[in-house]
């Protein structure tokens, strides 16, 4: 079923739970390659429930997830990666005393077949982010949350994503740094890398997503081409900050 | 080749101090001992060190090692080297074994679970008398010989010993730089991270600790010849707390930092001979010495005084030559 344009992430009502209480409720959406989709949402909406029951990270309660044409509800993790799902954590979390080139290469440990590969991709990411071939050499932990946030995305690329899902990637950053980063996550979208965006910076995914979901307690509450979102007086009062 | 320059310079030091001190008790009996627990202590180190999953029963497969090698060499007459690695092989199997249901625990629960590990393997060699001799122990192992060599010795020890650390630390040097030494690097760090990596956690956790376990049964089959006799007791609880204690003090996560570990805890009883009944106590109070101004164990701790050193010699320059500017 899959082609180019066809759907690559299909969710078809999905339940997560944490313990005795639920976190997602029915949840169903579709990524169609190539496309930058962003799901916004409140503090504790689910938005990372739901990434983490994609990666299979948190088993999902009921319901199914499928990349293509296969259902990879119940992979283990490390075989969702392999499919072409590469997850970049909320928070940043390199791997702090190993090196900047190891953290990358760490990125590549599912294309090791890929030697040839994994060198222009590790140029690729050098390329676009120059800072880290200068500290290439340093302990991640000792960048800055900027240098890690570019440290963390690259690592991903390495992993010869099909499909990137983005935590938060605009925590803890300067506003300058998030408007770099978010430029990069565009351009990256346009190289061909079908990229899913989990923000609660509503107004600065939306501008560069051609979608939208919006998220509430766990409820799937809105769908709908950027523009819209942004329009949309709702969205504007719960999370654009106009009242 | 940079990256090995330490491991040359090691390999040169230990094979040429026999020569310089051919009869020194302290190298070539003690010097023995030291190189089986450094060995020891850079399998230990693989499994804690790197990929973070403590072990207080490191020394059943020291045991189980050393004693197959000694029943099949004693009760069946088997040629040393096949015994060694069926010994190996039987480790390592038990190892896998448990592998699996043993590393979903974490922390203070591993620590309890590789503790009864230890303490069963324990029991079994102390109360299976009829194939172990129980608490008596077993006698009469004997000696290696590589091609009509015997080695029976303490010279000869020394250099078999020496030749098969610096393999081994050889091995540990080139897995920890390899794609899995990242993996398990990474996974110490944090699982959830490893895995969405791509890394198949509980296969590389399993991988080390069958691996670890399989260079410690090699360790005890060579313990098993060159002791000639073996008891329970050198396999016990204490010696697997031993074993960690070196890996810490020397620096988790160092293949050198172990060896420096295995020899200062090797070398220092033998030393503190000299203050009879203080002896424990002093023992104790340098461990403790250490762990307090040295928390990152000895090696890093001294690596990182001597860098301290370095730079407050530059910038006590700086301002001197601020100050000739300005004259």
């Amino acid at each position: 079923m899959a082609t180019e344009t066809g759907t690559l992430l299909k969710i078809d009502h999905l339940n997560s739970h944490y313990g005795p209480i639920q976190a997602l409720y029915d949840i169903s959406l579709e990524v169609k390659h190539g496309e930058l989709v962003a799901l916004v949402g409140a503090n504790g909406a689910g938005k990372t429930t739901l990434l983490h029951a994609i990666s299979n990270l948190h088993r999902a309660s009921a319901g199914k997830i499928s990349l293509g044409d296969k259902e990879i509800t119940k992979w283990l993790p490390h075989r969702i990666v392999r499919a072409g799902i590469c997850h970049v954590p909320e928070g940043r979390q390199v791997f702090a005393p190993l090196s900047v080139e190891d953290n990358l290469l760490l990125g590549g440990y599912v294309r090791r077949k890929d030697k040839g590969w994994m060198k222009t991709e590790l140029e690729r990411v050098y390329t676009l982010f120059p800072i880290l071939r200068e500290r290439c050499k340093s302990a991640a932990g000792n960048l800055s949350g900027g240098q890690q946030q570019m440290l963390v995305i690259g690592r991903a690329l390495l992993g010869k994503p099909e499909l990137l899902l983005l935590d938060e990637p605009s925590m803890g950053l300067a506003p300058l740094l998030v408007e770099e980063i978010f430029d990069i996550i565009r351009e990256l979208n346009r190289q061909g890398v079908t990229v899913m965006l989990v923000e609660q910076n509503a107004r600065a995914a939306l501008n560069i997503a051609d979608r939208g979901y919006v998220l509430e307690t766990g409820h799937l509450v809105l769908e709908d081409c950027s523009e819209n979102l942004l329009a949309n007086k709702a969205v504007q009062r719960a999370y654009l900050g106009y009242s | 080749m940079k990256r090995l320059k330490p491991f040359f310079l090691l390999a040169v030091v230990l094979l040429v101090l026999p020569l310089v001190f051919p009869d020194n008790y302290y190298v070539t009996v003690i010097g023995v001992t030291a190189g089986l627990n450094a060995i020891l202590a850079i399998s230990l180190n693989l499994l804690m060190g790197y990929a973070g999953q403590i072990s207080l029963g490191h020394a059943a497969f020291f045991g189980i090692g050393a004693y197959v090698s000694a029943i099949l060499t004693t009760r069946y007459g088997w040629n040393p080297w096949p015994a060694m690695l069926v010994g190996m092989t039987m480790t390592s199997a038990i190892a896998f074994a448990i592998a699996r249901p043993i590393l979903r625990l974490k922390g203070h629960y591993l620590a309890m679970a590789t503790l009864g590990l230890g303490i069963i393997v324990h029991i079994f060699l102390v109360q299976e008398d009829d194939f172990t001799g129980g608490p008596d122990g077993m006698g009469d192992i004997p000696v290696l010989s590589v091609f009509g060599w015997q080695v029976d010795t303490d010279l000869r020890w020394y250099f078999v010993i020496v030749i098969i650390l610096l393999l081994v630390l050889w091995l540990a040097l080139n897995i920890i730089s390899s794609r899995s030494g990242r993996a398990l690097r990474a996974l110490h760090g944090s699982e959830v991270a490893a895995e969405m990596m791509g890394i198949d956690t509980t296969a590389t956790k399993s991988g080390v600790f069958v691996l670890a376990a399989l260079i410690a049964a090699l360790a005890g089959s060579l313990f098993a010849h060159q002791q000639s006799f073996i008891s329970p007791d050198s396999f016990g609880f204490f010696f697997s707390l031993q074993l960690v204690t070196m890996v810490v003090l020397g620096s988790m996560g160092s293949n050198y930092g172990a060896i420096l570990g295995a020899i200062i805890l090797t070398y220092l009883p033998a030393m503190l001979v000299v203050f009879e009944d203080y002896e424990v106590m002093l023992f104790g109070a340098i461990l403790m010495l250490v762990m307090i101004f040295l928390p990152q164990g000895l090696l890093f701790g001294i690596q990182n005084l001597l860098q301290r050193l370095r730079h407050r010699k530059q910038q006590q320059k700086l301002p001197g030559q601020g100050l000739e500017g300005r004259g």
